[in-house]
């Protein structure tokens, strides 16, 4: 294996991204696991793709439009009986410390 | 019994649905204690679905091209009132208030959903083994693994427990574990059969397709969940002309290719001689084969280990124990939220959405995602050339054949490696299935992987009858 | 690092400087669908909590978005009333975390929006560019419990997704805003298109126009943006003024004391007339952006574009421009009030209908702020023309038109209702004869040029008509006995 393509400390930051929390054998393992397969993906670097365009969708679909009709919702005691934690026909949640970013 | 068979013996009213739902139900009581195929046997309401089927040829009426025929599905797939668990721990008792597309049309084609199959954890996998709930075994060897990530599906069709199931391929997750257990197995184009209700790996990736024992099975399923769905935007809006009625046309005058990249270095020389033997066989049948080439192709691997997590990284946020499945309480919510994905994800979920999520991240997108996203466009660009010489690609499935439970759980790249053939024609959106043919040097399956560009299901399932019949 | 500081327009600036306030705004509004953005679930304002969802809205595994036609017609619609290019636009997904965002991602559109490079006009005459306008969807609502629903003190929290996947376009203008009351009409401007086109109902108070104003200050002539500040929660009109005051006020105090201004959001507090630091640009989220794979890139067809362009209203500056070709010395507050009041058409009707233009207008703006109501412009037309031939003074002109507005019908018949017959000439002058010899003393002090007293005998003939008279009639009368 070549140089170090992702550190330890790039691993624990892109777990938070992530909302994972990792222990100290986890982040050590994974950092490991995620350089080798970076290590092997960088293969590509040898190829010219600068003038390729990039692909998101295989095949040239074009894109489907919904007439603005109303449809059928779903019942908010099946959907609720489902969550974690249900107050007042809401989701419970812990604090969430501040708005959205 | 084959699902054809069945059908046709429901509809006449020679066999009641319930006679056949029970004795699959009683086959799969006996043998899944020691295969583990299915997360969730449905036995209750595959009993009185059949019993409706029957009331239904009592009255007259036509239940439907599957008349009876009972379908396992893959635990990602979304069944109301049916738990639905992709095999996390994340997911654990969830019960979606909404059918799939794919279980509405089969449902409306008179199949009966006997249970939902163990897979690897939110489809990230090769051996079924990343499951939360425990692997499955292989019903030819149950020493080895029966491939994944839906192996469950794979292994319920090997093992007689259903006739059809469903599964998800990705990047080879239902090819390979068709191969390594000795059933057909189905990619179709992208597009063709709609994704509603497939809980997403990668987007851009997925498809659903067919498991069966024989290819006539698997073109009467395929004809019945392909089509244009108004509630996938990626679904292909024109309908296409059913693959059953030209099962028989042959392949004379095809010209066949064997891709050179999947079919070389790293196939063991006992799967390599069934792709011979296949190759001989479609000639012998009035195939021109020729070797092809498709140089990019030996990077699909990389883009795909790229692509995948990234799409996966931002599809699997959605579980964070706010509206449905496990949550771990915590002080806060973003708190919360991470104890319980910490708790939740099994390694191999979490390290594709770290892999993803560091694709994607500032300083890095151009590197990793944009980048394979270029890649991507040169293998389609590669496959493109090849489709103006030849109708159709051969290759083997998998490089080896069913591996030991066990042997790659603790090296990720090895794992990653058993993609190998079956990654590409994910990339490209292309139509591949695996049909099985004879046995490596361990007497356990090898599978023949037909490729054919997107739409080409017709020519593909000519070449598959070929195979099959030539055994 | 003072090398760093030193460039930073303003700091430490003497205190005789000159200021320019710079704002550019981003609004978003809700548009005026049927449907949510992805799904059939309806888009409609409160309700109960979690009863317009589905499994897109609700972000449920398996669930796929599937674009709503209306809501791009809506964008088209308003990119054309932008005078924007419409394009080829690609739905991206943000990824970031928060409990109101049902897949922990947004769809908006990021470096390929649909609307771009627009102008709005100013009814001075003034253009502010438009970078963008974009479709993207709506979170949901999270309510605060205990803490006295502050969001930092809270227990916890509840979160209700009816608002989730409700289509929004986001306008984003450049920094060319000037003033408070520039960046007020900006938005009362945008507002107005936003209804005309029938994109949005522009409801500030239930959130369904939204303002995040981007606010730096610099010294008069420097030609370079200082630091900005994003302001949050700005829920009218009336507090955007206020907000980019207090916050133009409080960078140049800033940065006149010396300090330098850090790039942060800040929360408009309405109650104390502040703005509070809510974080700062440093924290900023990693959003990892990517093309939605579920969605396939957006390429409306030229003619459907040139469709939706041949069917678009008349915009409020096109409607000003006509309202002043027809009243050229009215002044352009009043016309766009007018214009904003929808009552363009009535005055440009009453104005072809022969009503004196600056009297029509008149009315429009100083007795109209309630509605026109039953009014008719043929009725506008004919009163003006009562008030010009001396029929009607211009306190029983507005009494009749209070009468036109609640019950219709022609002035003749209203303001006979209301006993406001003409005085005759023959009745005026005797009326006149008598108050002048009454007054001896007022009248050769009048006489003698003390212009005052003209009121003093208006005062009087109104007095004594209870204001039947018409004021100028009486002048004009008095200059010539006067002789």
């Amino acid at each position: 294996m070549g140089q170090q393509r992702i550190t330890r400390a790039e691993c624990a930051h892109v777990a938070a991204l992530a909302r994972l929390e990792l222990t100290e054998e986890e982040l050590d393992r994974f950092t490991g696991q995620l350089d080798e397969l970076l290590d092997h993906v960088a293969e590509v670097e040898a190829l010219d793709l600068e003038a390729l365009p990039p692909t998101m969708h295989a095949l040239p679909i074009a894109n489907l439009l919904r007439p603005d009709t109303p449809g059928e919702v779903l019942d908010r005691d099946e959907v609720l009986a489902q969550a974690p934690f249900a107050e007042d026909g809401q989701f419970r949640v812990p604090p969430v410390l501040g708005e959205a970013p | 019994m084959t699902a054809v068979e069945i059908a046709a013996a429901v509809r006449s009213g020679q066999r009641s649905a319930r006679s056949v739902v029970d004795e699959h139900l009683d086959v799969i009581a006996g043998g899944d204690a020691d295969i583990h195929a299915f997360n969730l046997v449905a036995a209750a309401q595959a009993r009185a679905r059949a019993d409706e089927i029957d009331g239904a040829v009592a009255s007259g009426r036509d239940p439907g091209p599957l008349a009876g025929v009972p379908v396992a599905l893959k635990d990602n797939l979304c069944t109301r009132g049916l738990a639905t668990t992709c095999s996390s721990r994340i997911l654990e008792g969830w019960a979606p208030p909404y059918d799939a597309t794919v279980v509405e049309q089969l449902h409306n084609a008179g199949a009966v959903v006997v249970g939902k199959t163990n897979m690897d954890e939110f489809a990230m996998g090769s051996s079924t083994e990343n499951s939360g709930f425990g692997p499955t075994c292989n019903p030819c060897d149950t020493s080895r693994v029966p491939g994944g990530s839906s192996g469950g599906s794979a292994a319920a069709v090997a093992a007689g427990f259903a006739p059809v199931a469903l599964g998800s391929d990705t990047g080879g997750s239902i090819r390979q574990p068709a191969a390594l257990c000795g059933v057909v197995g189905v990619k179709p184009t992208y597009g063709l059969v709609s994704r509603y209700g497939l809980v997403a790996f990668a987007s851009s990736l997925d498809q659903i397709g067919p498991f069966t024992t024989t290819v006539a099975d698997a073109a009467a399923v395929l004809d019945v969940i392909s089509g244009p769905d108004a509630r996938d935007s990626t679904s292909i809006s024109e309908p296409q002309p059913p693959v059953s009625h030209t099962l028989a046309d042959g392949v004379d005058g095809l010209r066949v290719g064997v891709l050179a990249e999947l079919s070389g270095n790293g196939i063991a020389p006992d799967v390599a001689a069934q792709l011979q033997a296949a190759v001989r066989a479609l000639e012998s049948a009035g195939a021109s084969v020729a070797e092809a080439s498709a140089p990019a192709a030996v990077y699909g691997l990389s883009a795909y280990y790229l692509i995948a997590p990234a799409e996966a990284s931002s599809n699997l946020a959605r579980y964070d124990g706010v509206r449905y499945g496990l949550r771990v309480d915590g002080p806060s919510t973003p708190d919360m939220n991470t104890a319980t994905r910490s708790a939740g994800f099994g390694d191999e979920v979490k390290r594709r959405i770290m892999i993803g999520t560091y694709a994607l991240s500032a300083g890095y997108y151009d590197a990793y995602y944009g980048k394979a996203q270029k890649v991507r466009t040169l293998i389609i660009n590669d496959f493109a050339s090849v489709w103006e010489q030849f109708d159709l690609l051969v290759s083997p499935t998998s490089p080896t054949t069913a591996f030991p439970l066990g042997e790659r759980t603790a090296d990720p790249m090895a794992m990653y490696m058993s993609d190998v053939c079956t990654v590409p024609v994910n990339l490209t959106g292309q139509a591949a299935m695996s049909v099985p043919y004879g046995v490596g040097d361990d007497g356990l399956p090898v599978g023949v992987q037909i490729m054919a560009p997107a739409l080409g299901e017709p020519v593909m399932f000519r070449a598959a009858a070929v195979l099959e019949a030539s055994l | 690092m003072s090398d760093e500081a030193q460039t930073i327009p303003g700091l430490g600036a003497p205190a005789d400087t000159e200021w320019e306030t710079v704002v550019g705004l981003e609004v978003h509004a809700e548009l005026a669908t049927a449907t949510k953005l992805f799904s059939a679930s309806p888009n409609r304002f409160g309700g109960e909590p979690n009863t317009h969802i589905d499994p897109v809205s609700l972000g449920l595994p398996g669930s796929l978005p599937v674009l709503n036609e209306k809501a791009v017609e809506l964008a088209i619609r308003v990119g054309l009333a932008l005078n924007c290019r419409i394009q080829p636009s690609v739905f991206a997904r943000k990824n970031y975390f928060y409990p109101d965002m049902p897949k922990d991602f947004q769809i908006s559109q990021y470096d390929q929006p649909i609307n771009v490079d627009g102008w709005l006009e100013l009814p001075s005459g003034k253009r502010v560019g438009i970078e963008r306008a974009h479709l993207e969807e709506d979170t949901g609502k999270t309510v605060h419990i205990g803490g006295g629903g502050r969001i930092h003190e809270a227990g916890y929290s509840l979160v209700d997704y009816n608002r989730a996947g409700v289509p929004l376009i986001e306008i984003v203008g450049h920094p060319e805003l000037r003033s408070a009351e520039e960046a007020r009409q900006y938005v009362s401007e945008l507002r107005s298109i936003l209804v005309a086109v029938g994109a949005s109902d522009g409801k500030m108070e239930e959130g369904s126009l939204r303002v995040d104003c981007n606010v730096s200050v610099r010294p008069v002539g420097s030609d370079r943006l200082g630091t900005r500040c994003e302001i949050k929660n700005v829920n009218s009109l009336r507090s955007l003024g206020r907000a980019v005051e207090y916050e133009a006020r409080r960078q140049i105090d800033q940065l006149t004391s010396g300090q330098a201004i850090e790039q942060q959001t800040r929360h408009w507090n309405e109650d104390d007339g502040r703005t509070h630091a809510l974080r700062s640009k440093e924290e900023d989220y990693d959003y990892r952006y990517f093309p939605e794979p579920d969605l396939l890139p957006l390429n409306p067809s030229t003619e459907w574009v040139e469709q939706i362009r041949q069917a678009l209203p008349a915009l409020p500056r096109d409607r000003r421009l006509r309202l002043t070709a027809a009243a050229p010395s009215v002044d352009i507050d009043h016309i766009a009030l007018a214009v904003e009041r929808s009552m363009d058409e009535l005055a440009l009707a009453a104005i072809s209908g022969g009503g004196a233009a600056e009297r029509v207008m008149t009315h429009i703006v100083q007795n109209l702020a309630d509605g026109s109501g039953q009014l008719t412009s043929e009725a506008l037309a004919e009163l003006v023309g009562m008030e010009q031939a001396g029929e009607l003074t211009a306190t029983q002109a507005k009494k009749v038109l209070a009468v036109l507005v609640e019950g219709g019908g022609s002035p003749q018949d209203a303001a006979q209702t209301l006993g406001f017959e003409a005085m005759d000439t023959g009745e005026l002058e005797s009326l006149v004869d008598s108050l002048i010899a009454e007054h001896a003393e007022e009248w050769s002090r009048f006489c003698d040029g003390d212009g005052k007293l003209t009121g003093f005998f208006v005062g009087q003939v109104m007095k004594a008509t209870q204001g039947r008279a018409d004021g100028k009639a009486v002048t004009q009368l008095l200059n010539s006995r006067r002789g």
